[in-house]
């Protein structure tokens, strides 16, 4: 395969994963602290439209990825409360984000824009343009690693570099620091988070509220970044994938990288077919690619390659035992 | 030493949970530098009267004074500043969290855990050595044994200087070295000036390691001693208190053949931990064979063999046929079929399904039965009419099939339960806490009708905690303790105190 | 601790959540500058004000019966099949199999092929992750919602390939014959002077689903496997007192879950569309969800809910049609369903609670 045209698959591999990685980690911060969020999928959603329409109506990207972080942190919220404090069923509270979101966008959409539940095209400021990394023109003829420090690593938008930064600081949070200390222990064991004078509320909400954040990102990233605005059902089932790849990933954050980085490149390789049938001689089917996230994902969860085991109290809603 | 300020002083402590006094006016004195002791049997309110004391209940009423100040504890974290640390029954351990991580949480020094955890490696080690509490700092929780888990939760307690250490049956699922050497810890810690309560139903303990001792009796303190001055007798008897001395008549009846034989029964947790280990005891046609004992010692796993769903070594043969120890569901009908009726101890979770109504619960487990069915379909009818006259026969109030088994009360859910394994005349009768949670008023008439079955010819195997209970209805007696059956008595050759000190383990007949 | 009474449990929480729903939608339509009240008139007329509205809406109700049905069935064990979509999917599948390459004589013998075509592929691809949950442990939620997406995949690849006939360039199986075709509402009512449902996709399997419904109705309450799933349901330490096995009720439990899920291909594939399209089942098998919360797991209340959301769906999409609402709104309204009968459902409880605690004297049956 030529260097080129590897450079350009692995490209849009990174450009496909990070919306993947964002919502992973958003995932991860959730379901690390207890609260299982099938709902990273309307969250992203949501972030994407509203992003995509204040980014439209202000002309601001910026302005934009906040609007989208706000509408994801408004459903957080609504998880937290049904999760959290009504300790209802998490699973069906993230059911119910996923339609809320689904059905909230396209109604509002059409009821703003009138363009079939899409936003009108996002151009100049309103998108996040690719940012040109220092020294990048510079060592463009230097062989192999100039190339792949202009085309591969250099050029994309800021959101990307975001991602990417947020893998080592989730790991630092996570690990290193008394915050990381008591989001994996309330996951655990909240009881010992409890009996250690913390509450286990306040601390489940802000890991919910962080994740509605990211998600907020990840949904940005999609509407303002990777595309030219919102069109109906963008996410396009990302959150699960990214759910997808959290398990994969066992709940950790550089297993989450290498995950969303291997999911994306599969949905890279799904765009060009032809580079495939050319390399392995034969034709690799592109509903194969779509569905090699989930089957991988179940033969995890099956335990036949290491068991992914989930926080222990995920999914429960924490009642103090009499 | 008599003149210093009590560490702890409780008083007028009540605490009810819906209808249910759990502490009733409660008022003790610890003095620094000791051990003092609460002992109760299960329901006592031992737990909830410590649960107030580190902030995770609040009491209805009631007053705490912490060396000599009046404190109040809203929660946990009020506990821990006002030096009072707490081991729990249940661990409150992250799993997969190491040593020195469940030490420090919630503990922490500054936003990064670093210098948290190098301070506290420091600080481990030197308490460690003060203490013999011998941990491994890096060690997984899940990695390390149940003994050393405690001793973590000890170290939380001690690292966060608490001076006050509540100590919840913590010999409970500990091997007999291991719980000597956390009395020998209890000693160092007294001795170094830290109070140090105690909370156990376990006799040998107290006498043990205890300088004072309160007995607890249904939500109330019945008493204070000082250890010294009391015999383990005199206290098992405070614990049990002079009840109604129950008398059930029975007749006399000539004991029939052997119905069960079980040889060195013994079974593992999922843990992999012994729980029961090869207990051997036969039941003959017309008698009951009361198994005594303190909760926790392996009855539950017996009865759980027995009644086919818990996988056991060992041999069991009934009336002259092995059984079969599988666990497998099928051993339950199996079971059933051959006339072996089973009381569960626990009705709530195990003997009924709470959302279920009477009549379905009625036929819990004989729901297969051909008498229920009708074609393809159950015959729901023939179920309720014969949950009625059940219901009739066995005096459940109100006798309404149609009610759901949670808005029964206690005695008329056991009465539910009793009704469906007795009338299908058993010829085995495995019965666990027969009138555990149950009203003064539904216990005899649930004595009455265990005696009756015997009398007519069936073999009964009666497991209780309740001393009086067993020796009012049991024909033989054998106690378990830690797994095993310590000796068997029969009711007339034995009493309270001698039956109390087996339960402790502290005497084993040989047989 | 405090129950509600039986008819508060059955009637007054669902129409509490319901009105929430209604007012949080109605507020939603006033925000796009719509007017809620003349919307809800607009869908009565569109969806119930003429035989051809019945028509759809029944049909569109045939679908959420089956996937109510479905996910109900799987909540009395206590198990949440989150893959109706996909168990649907491989159901329309079976269907597609069994009429394009089985000559049948006459529509009501395809009828029966095809249910069984149905019902197998749906039980299958609910038995893995069953098989998975109950051996392996691994939350079966995760491995339906996994699944869903695997269905997709797959039928995508079917009608690209295999399954499309030579020559066509649309991803779908060929037109199933003549004799396999079900009598829609209109052949079935319609007299020579008097022409009813006129063009609307309701048919037969309108029936086949109310048959279901009293079934699953008999198979929960009246038979011992009914008896053993619900015991399961409500407490598994029970369950293993009784000699009741985990296993052997998830497997079953969850297969006749994707067999009624899968059921509904007779009616959106056999029943309209006459062939396997793509995308087919159009997310009915989520509504399936909501339609069980609503209706409370009881056949008789997924009846009425999935009637409910036949409506809302066909008044949908009138709404749709005459006015500036799109046809998402209904998506709205039924997360809000979900939300509040499902996951809020202790915000409505609780304060009913209290209420009702305070005109009830103490609970019968202190002895």
């Amino acid at each position: 395969m030529d260097l080129l045209t590897l450079l350009l698959i692995l490209d849009s591999t990174i450009r496909l994963a990070t919306p993947l990685l964002l919502a992973c980690l958003a995932g991860l911060y959730s379901e690390r602290a207890g609260i299982f969020d099938i709902g990273l999928e309307g969250k992203m959603l949501a972030a994407a439209f509203f992003s995509g329409a204040v980014a439209y109506t202000t002309g601001s990207a910026w302005l934009g990825l906040l609007a989208g972080i706000g509408a994801s942190l408004v459903l957080s919220a609504v998880h937290g409360i049904a999760s959290i404090t009504f300790r209802g069923n998490q699973l069906i509270s993230g059911v119910a984000i996923n339609f809320l979101a689904a059905g909230l966008t396209v109604v509002i959409a059409q009821s703003w824009f009138k363009q079939g539940g899409r936003t009108p095209q996002l151009v100049g400021d309103a998108r996040f343009e690719p940012i040109t990394l220092p020294f990048a023109d510079a060592v463009k003829d230097i062989p192999v690693f100039g190339v792949v420090y202009n085309e591969l690593i250099s050029g994309h938008t800021s959101i990307v570099y975001i991602a990417l930064l947020l893998v080592p600081l989730t790991w630092i949070l996570l690990y290193r620091t008394r915050f990381g200390l008591r989001l994996r222990a309330v996951g655990e064991n909240p009881a010992s988070v409890d009996t250690a004078g913390i509450s286990v509320v306040r601390l489940r909400y802000i890991a919910v509220l962080i994740c509605g954040v990211l998600c907020g990102l990840a949904g940005a990233y999609l509407a303002t970044a990777l595309q030219a605005g919102f069109v109906k059902d963008m996410s396009a089932g990302r959150g699960f994938i990214a759910l997808a790849a959290l398990i994969f990933a066992k709940w950790r954050p550089w297993q989450a990288l290498f995950a969303c980085l291997l999911f994306g490149f599969l949905q890279a390789m799904a765009l060009r077919p032809d580079v495939l049938e050319q390399y392995l001689g034969f034709k690799v089917n592109a509903q194969l690619l779509d569905a090699l996230p989930y089957i991988l994902t179940v033969v995890i969860l099956a335990g036949f390659v290491g068991k992914a085991i989930p926080p222990k109290a995920g999914g429960e809603p924490y009642v103090k035992e009499r | 030493m008599t003149t210093a300020a009590p560490a702890i002083e409780l008083v007028g402590i009540s605490k009810a949970f819906g209808s249910v006094q759990a502490n009733k006016d409660i008022s003790i004195r610890v003095m620094p530098g000791t051990i003092h002791g609460i002992i109760g049997e299960n329901g006592a309110g031992k737990s909830t009267l410590m649960s107030i004391l580190y902030g995770f209940y609040k009491a209805d009423a009631g007053e705490v004074f912490i060396g000599g100040k009046k404190t109040a504890i809203p929660d946990s974290q009020a506990a821990i500043d006002a030096g009072i640390g707490m081991v729990f029954q249940h661990f409150k351990l992250v799993d997969n969290f190491t040593v020195l991580e469940n030490v420090v949480l919630g503990a922490e020094e500054g936003f990064m855990l670093g210098t948290s955890i190098s301070k506290a490696r420091r600080v481990l080690k030197s308490l460690s050595e003060d203490y013999g509490l011998n941990v491994e700092p890096d060690a997984k929780i899940e990695d390390i044994g149940v003994g050393m888990q405690q001793r973590v939760e000890i170290l939380k307690a001690l690292y966060r200087q608490a001076d006050i250490l509540i100590l919840d049956e913590p010999t409970g699922t500990l091997t007999p070295a291991e719980a000597d050497q956390l009395f020998r810890i209890l000693d160092r810690l007294k001795n170094e000036g830290k109070t140090i309560i105690l909370i156990t139903h376990k006799l040998r303990e107290i006498m043990d390691v205890t300088d004072t001792v309160s007995v607890m009796r249904a939500g109330e303190m019945t008493a204070t001693v000082k250890t010294a001055e009391v015999t383990p007798a005199e206290l098992a008897e405070l614990m049990v208190g002079r009840k109604v001395r129950l008398t059930v008549a029975k007749k006399d009846i000539s004991v029939g053949e052997k119905i069960l034989e079980v040889k060195d029964l013994s079974v593992k947790d999922i843990n992999g931990v012994e729980r029961l280990k090869g207990a051997s005891f036969d039941v003959r046609a017309g008698e009951i064979l009361g198994i005594a004992g303190v909760a926790g010692n392996g009855q539950s796993e017996l009865l759980e063999a027995l009644g086919g769903y818990q996988k056991a070594t060992g041999s069991v043969t009934y009336k002259g046929a092995a059984m079969d120890l599988s666990g497998l569901v099928s051993n339950g009908q199996d079971r059933r079929s051959n006339g072996i009726a089973h009381v569960p101890e626990d009705r709530q979770s195990e003997g009924l399904i709470m959302e279920f109504m009477a009549w379905e619960n009625a036929v819990f487990g004989y729901h297969l039965d051909p008498e229920f069915r009708k074609g393809w379909l159950t015959d729901n009818a023939a179920m309720k009419t014969d949950a009625a006259g059940k219901m009739e026969r066995f005096d459940v109030r109100p006798p309404d099939p149609l009610l759901k088994a949670k808005s029964f009360s206690g005695g008329n859910q056991q009465k539910i339960v009793l009704a469906r394994e007795f009338e299908r005349s058993p010829d085995l009768l495995l019965i666990g806490q027969p009138t555990r949670g149950v009203d003064i008023g539904a216990i005899e008439f649930i004595h009455q009708s265990i005696v009756e079955l015997r009398d007519q010819g069936k073999a009964i195997l009666l497991v209780s905690v309740e001393l009086d209970e067993i020796l009012a209805l049991s024909d033989r007696i054998a106690v378990m303790f830690d797994g095993r059956i310590m000796g068997e008595r029969r009711p007339s050759e034995t009493d309270e105190s001698e039956l109390g000190l087996m339960m402790a383990g502290m005497t084993k007949d040989v047989a | 601790m405090n129950e509600l009474p039986r008819w508060a449990e059955i009637i007054l929480v669902p129409l509490i959540s319901l009105l929430l729903a209604a007012v949080l939608s109605a507020l939603v339509i006033l925000a796009i500058g719509e007017n809620p009240i003349s919307a809800l008139q607009l869908m009565v007329q569109g969806a119930l004000g003429s035989t051809y509205g019945w028509g759809y809406t029944l049909y569109y109700a045939t679908n959420f019966i089956f996937t109510g049905l479905a996910v109900a069935i799987a909540f009395h064990a206590r198990l949440f099949n989150i893959g109706g979509e996909g168990q649907a999917t491989l159901g329309g599948l079976g269907v597609a199999l069994v009429c394009v390459y089985i000559p049948w004589p006459h529509w009501s013998l395809a009828l029966i092929g095809a249910m069984v075509g149905a019902a197998v592929l749906g039980a299958a691809w609910a038995a893995i992750p069953a098989f998975l949950q109950a051996r392996r442990g691994s939350h079966i939620v995760i491995t339906t919602i996994m699944f869903n997406f695997i269905a997709a995949a797959l039928l995508n690849y079917l009608l690209i390939g295999l399954l499309k006939p030579k020559g066509s360039m649309e991803p779908a199986t060929a037109k199933f014959a003549e004799s396999t075709h079900l009598p829609s509402f209109q052949d079935m009512f319609s007299t020579a002077d008097n022409v009813l449902f006129r063009g609307a996709p309701a048919n037969v399997t309108f029936f086949v689903a109310t048959l279901a419904c009293i079934l699953v109705w008999l198979l929960i309450w009246h038979t011992r496997l009914g008896y053993e799933i619900r015991s399961f349901g409500h407490s598994d330490s029970a369950a293993k007192y009784a000699g009741i096995s985990p296993t052997k009720i998830i497997m079953i439990t969850m297969m006749i879950s994707g067999a009624l899920a899968g059921l509904m291909a007779i009616n959106n594939v056999m029943g309209e569309a006459e062939r396997l399209i793509l995308g087919s089942v159009e997310g009915a098998g989520f509504i399936g969800i909501a339609v069980a919360l609503m209706g409370r797991s009881h056949p008789f209340g997924i009846f009425i809910a999935a009637i409910l959301f036949g409506f809302l769906y066909q008044g949908g999409a009138e709404l749709a049609l005459w006015t500036s609402i799109p046809r998402e709104l209904i998506v709205v309204i039924q997360a809000l369903v979900i939300l509040f009968t499902g996951a809020l459902d202790n915000m409505v409880r609780m304060p009913l609670q209290k209420l009702f605690s305070l005109f009830k004297r103490t609970p019968v049956s202190e002895v």
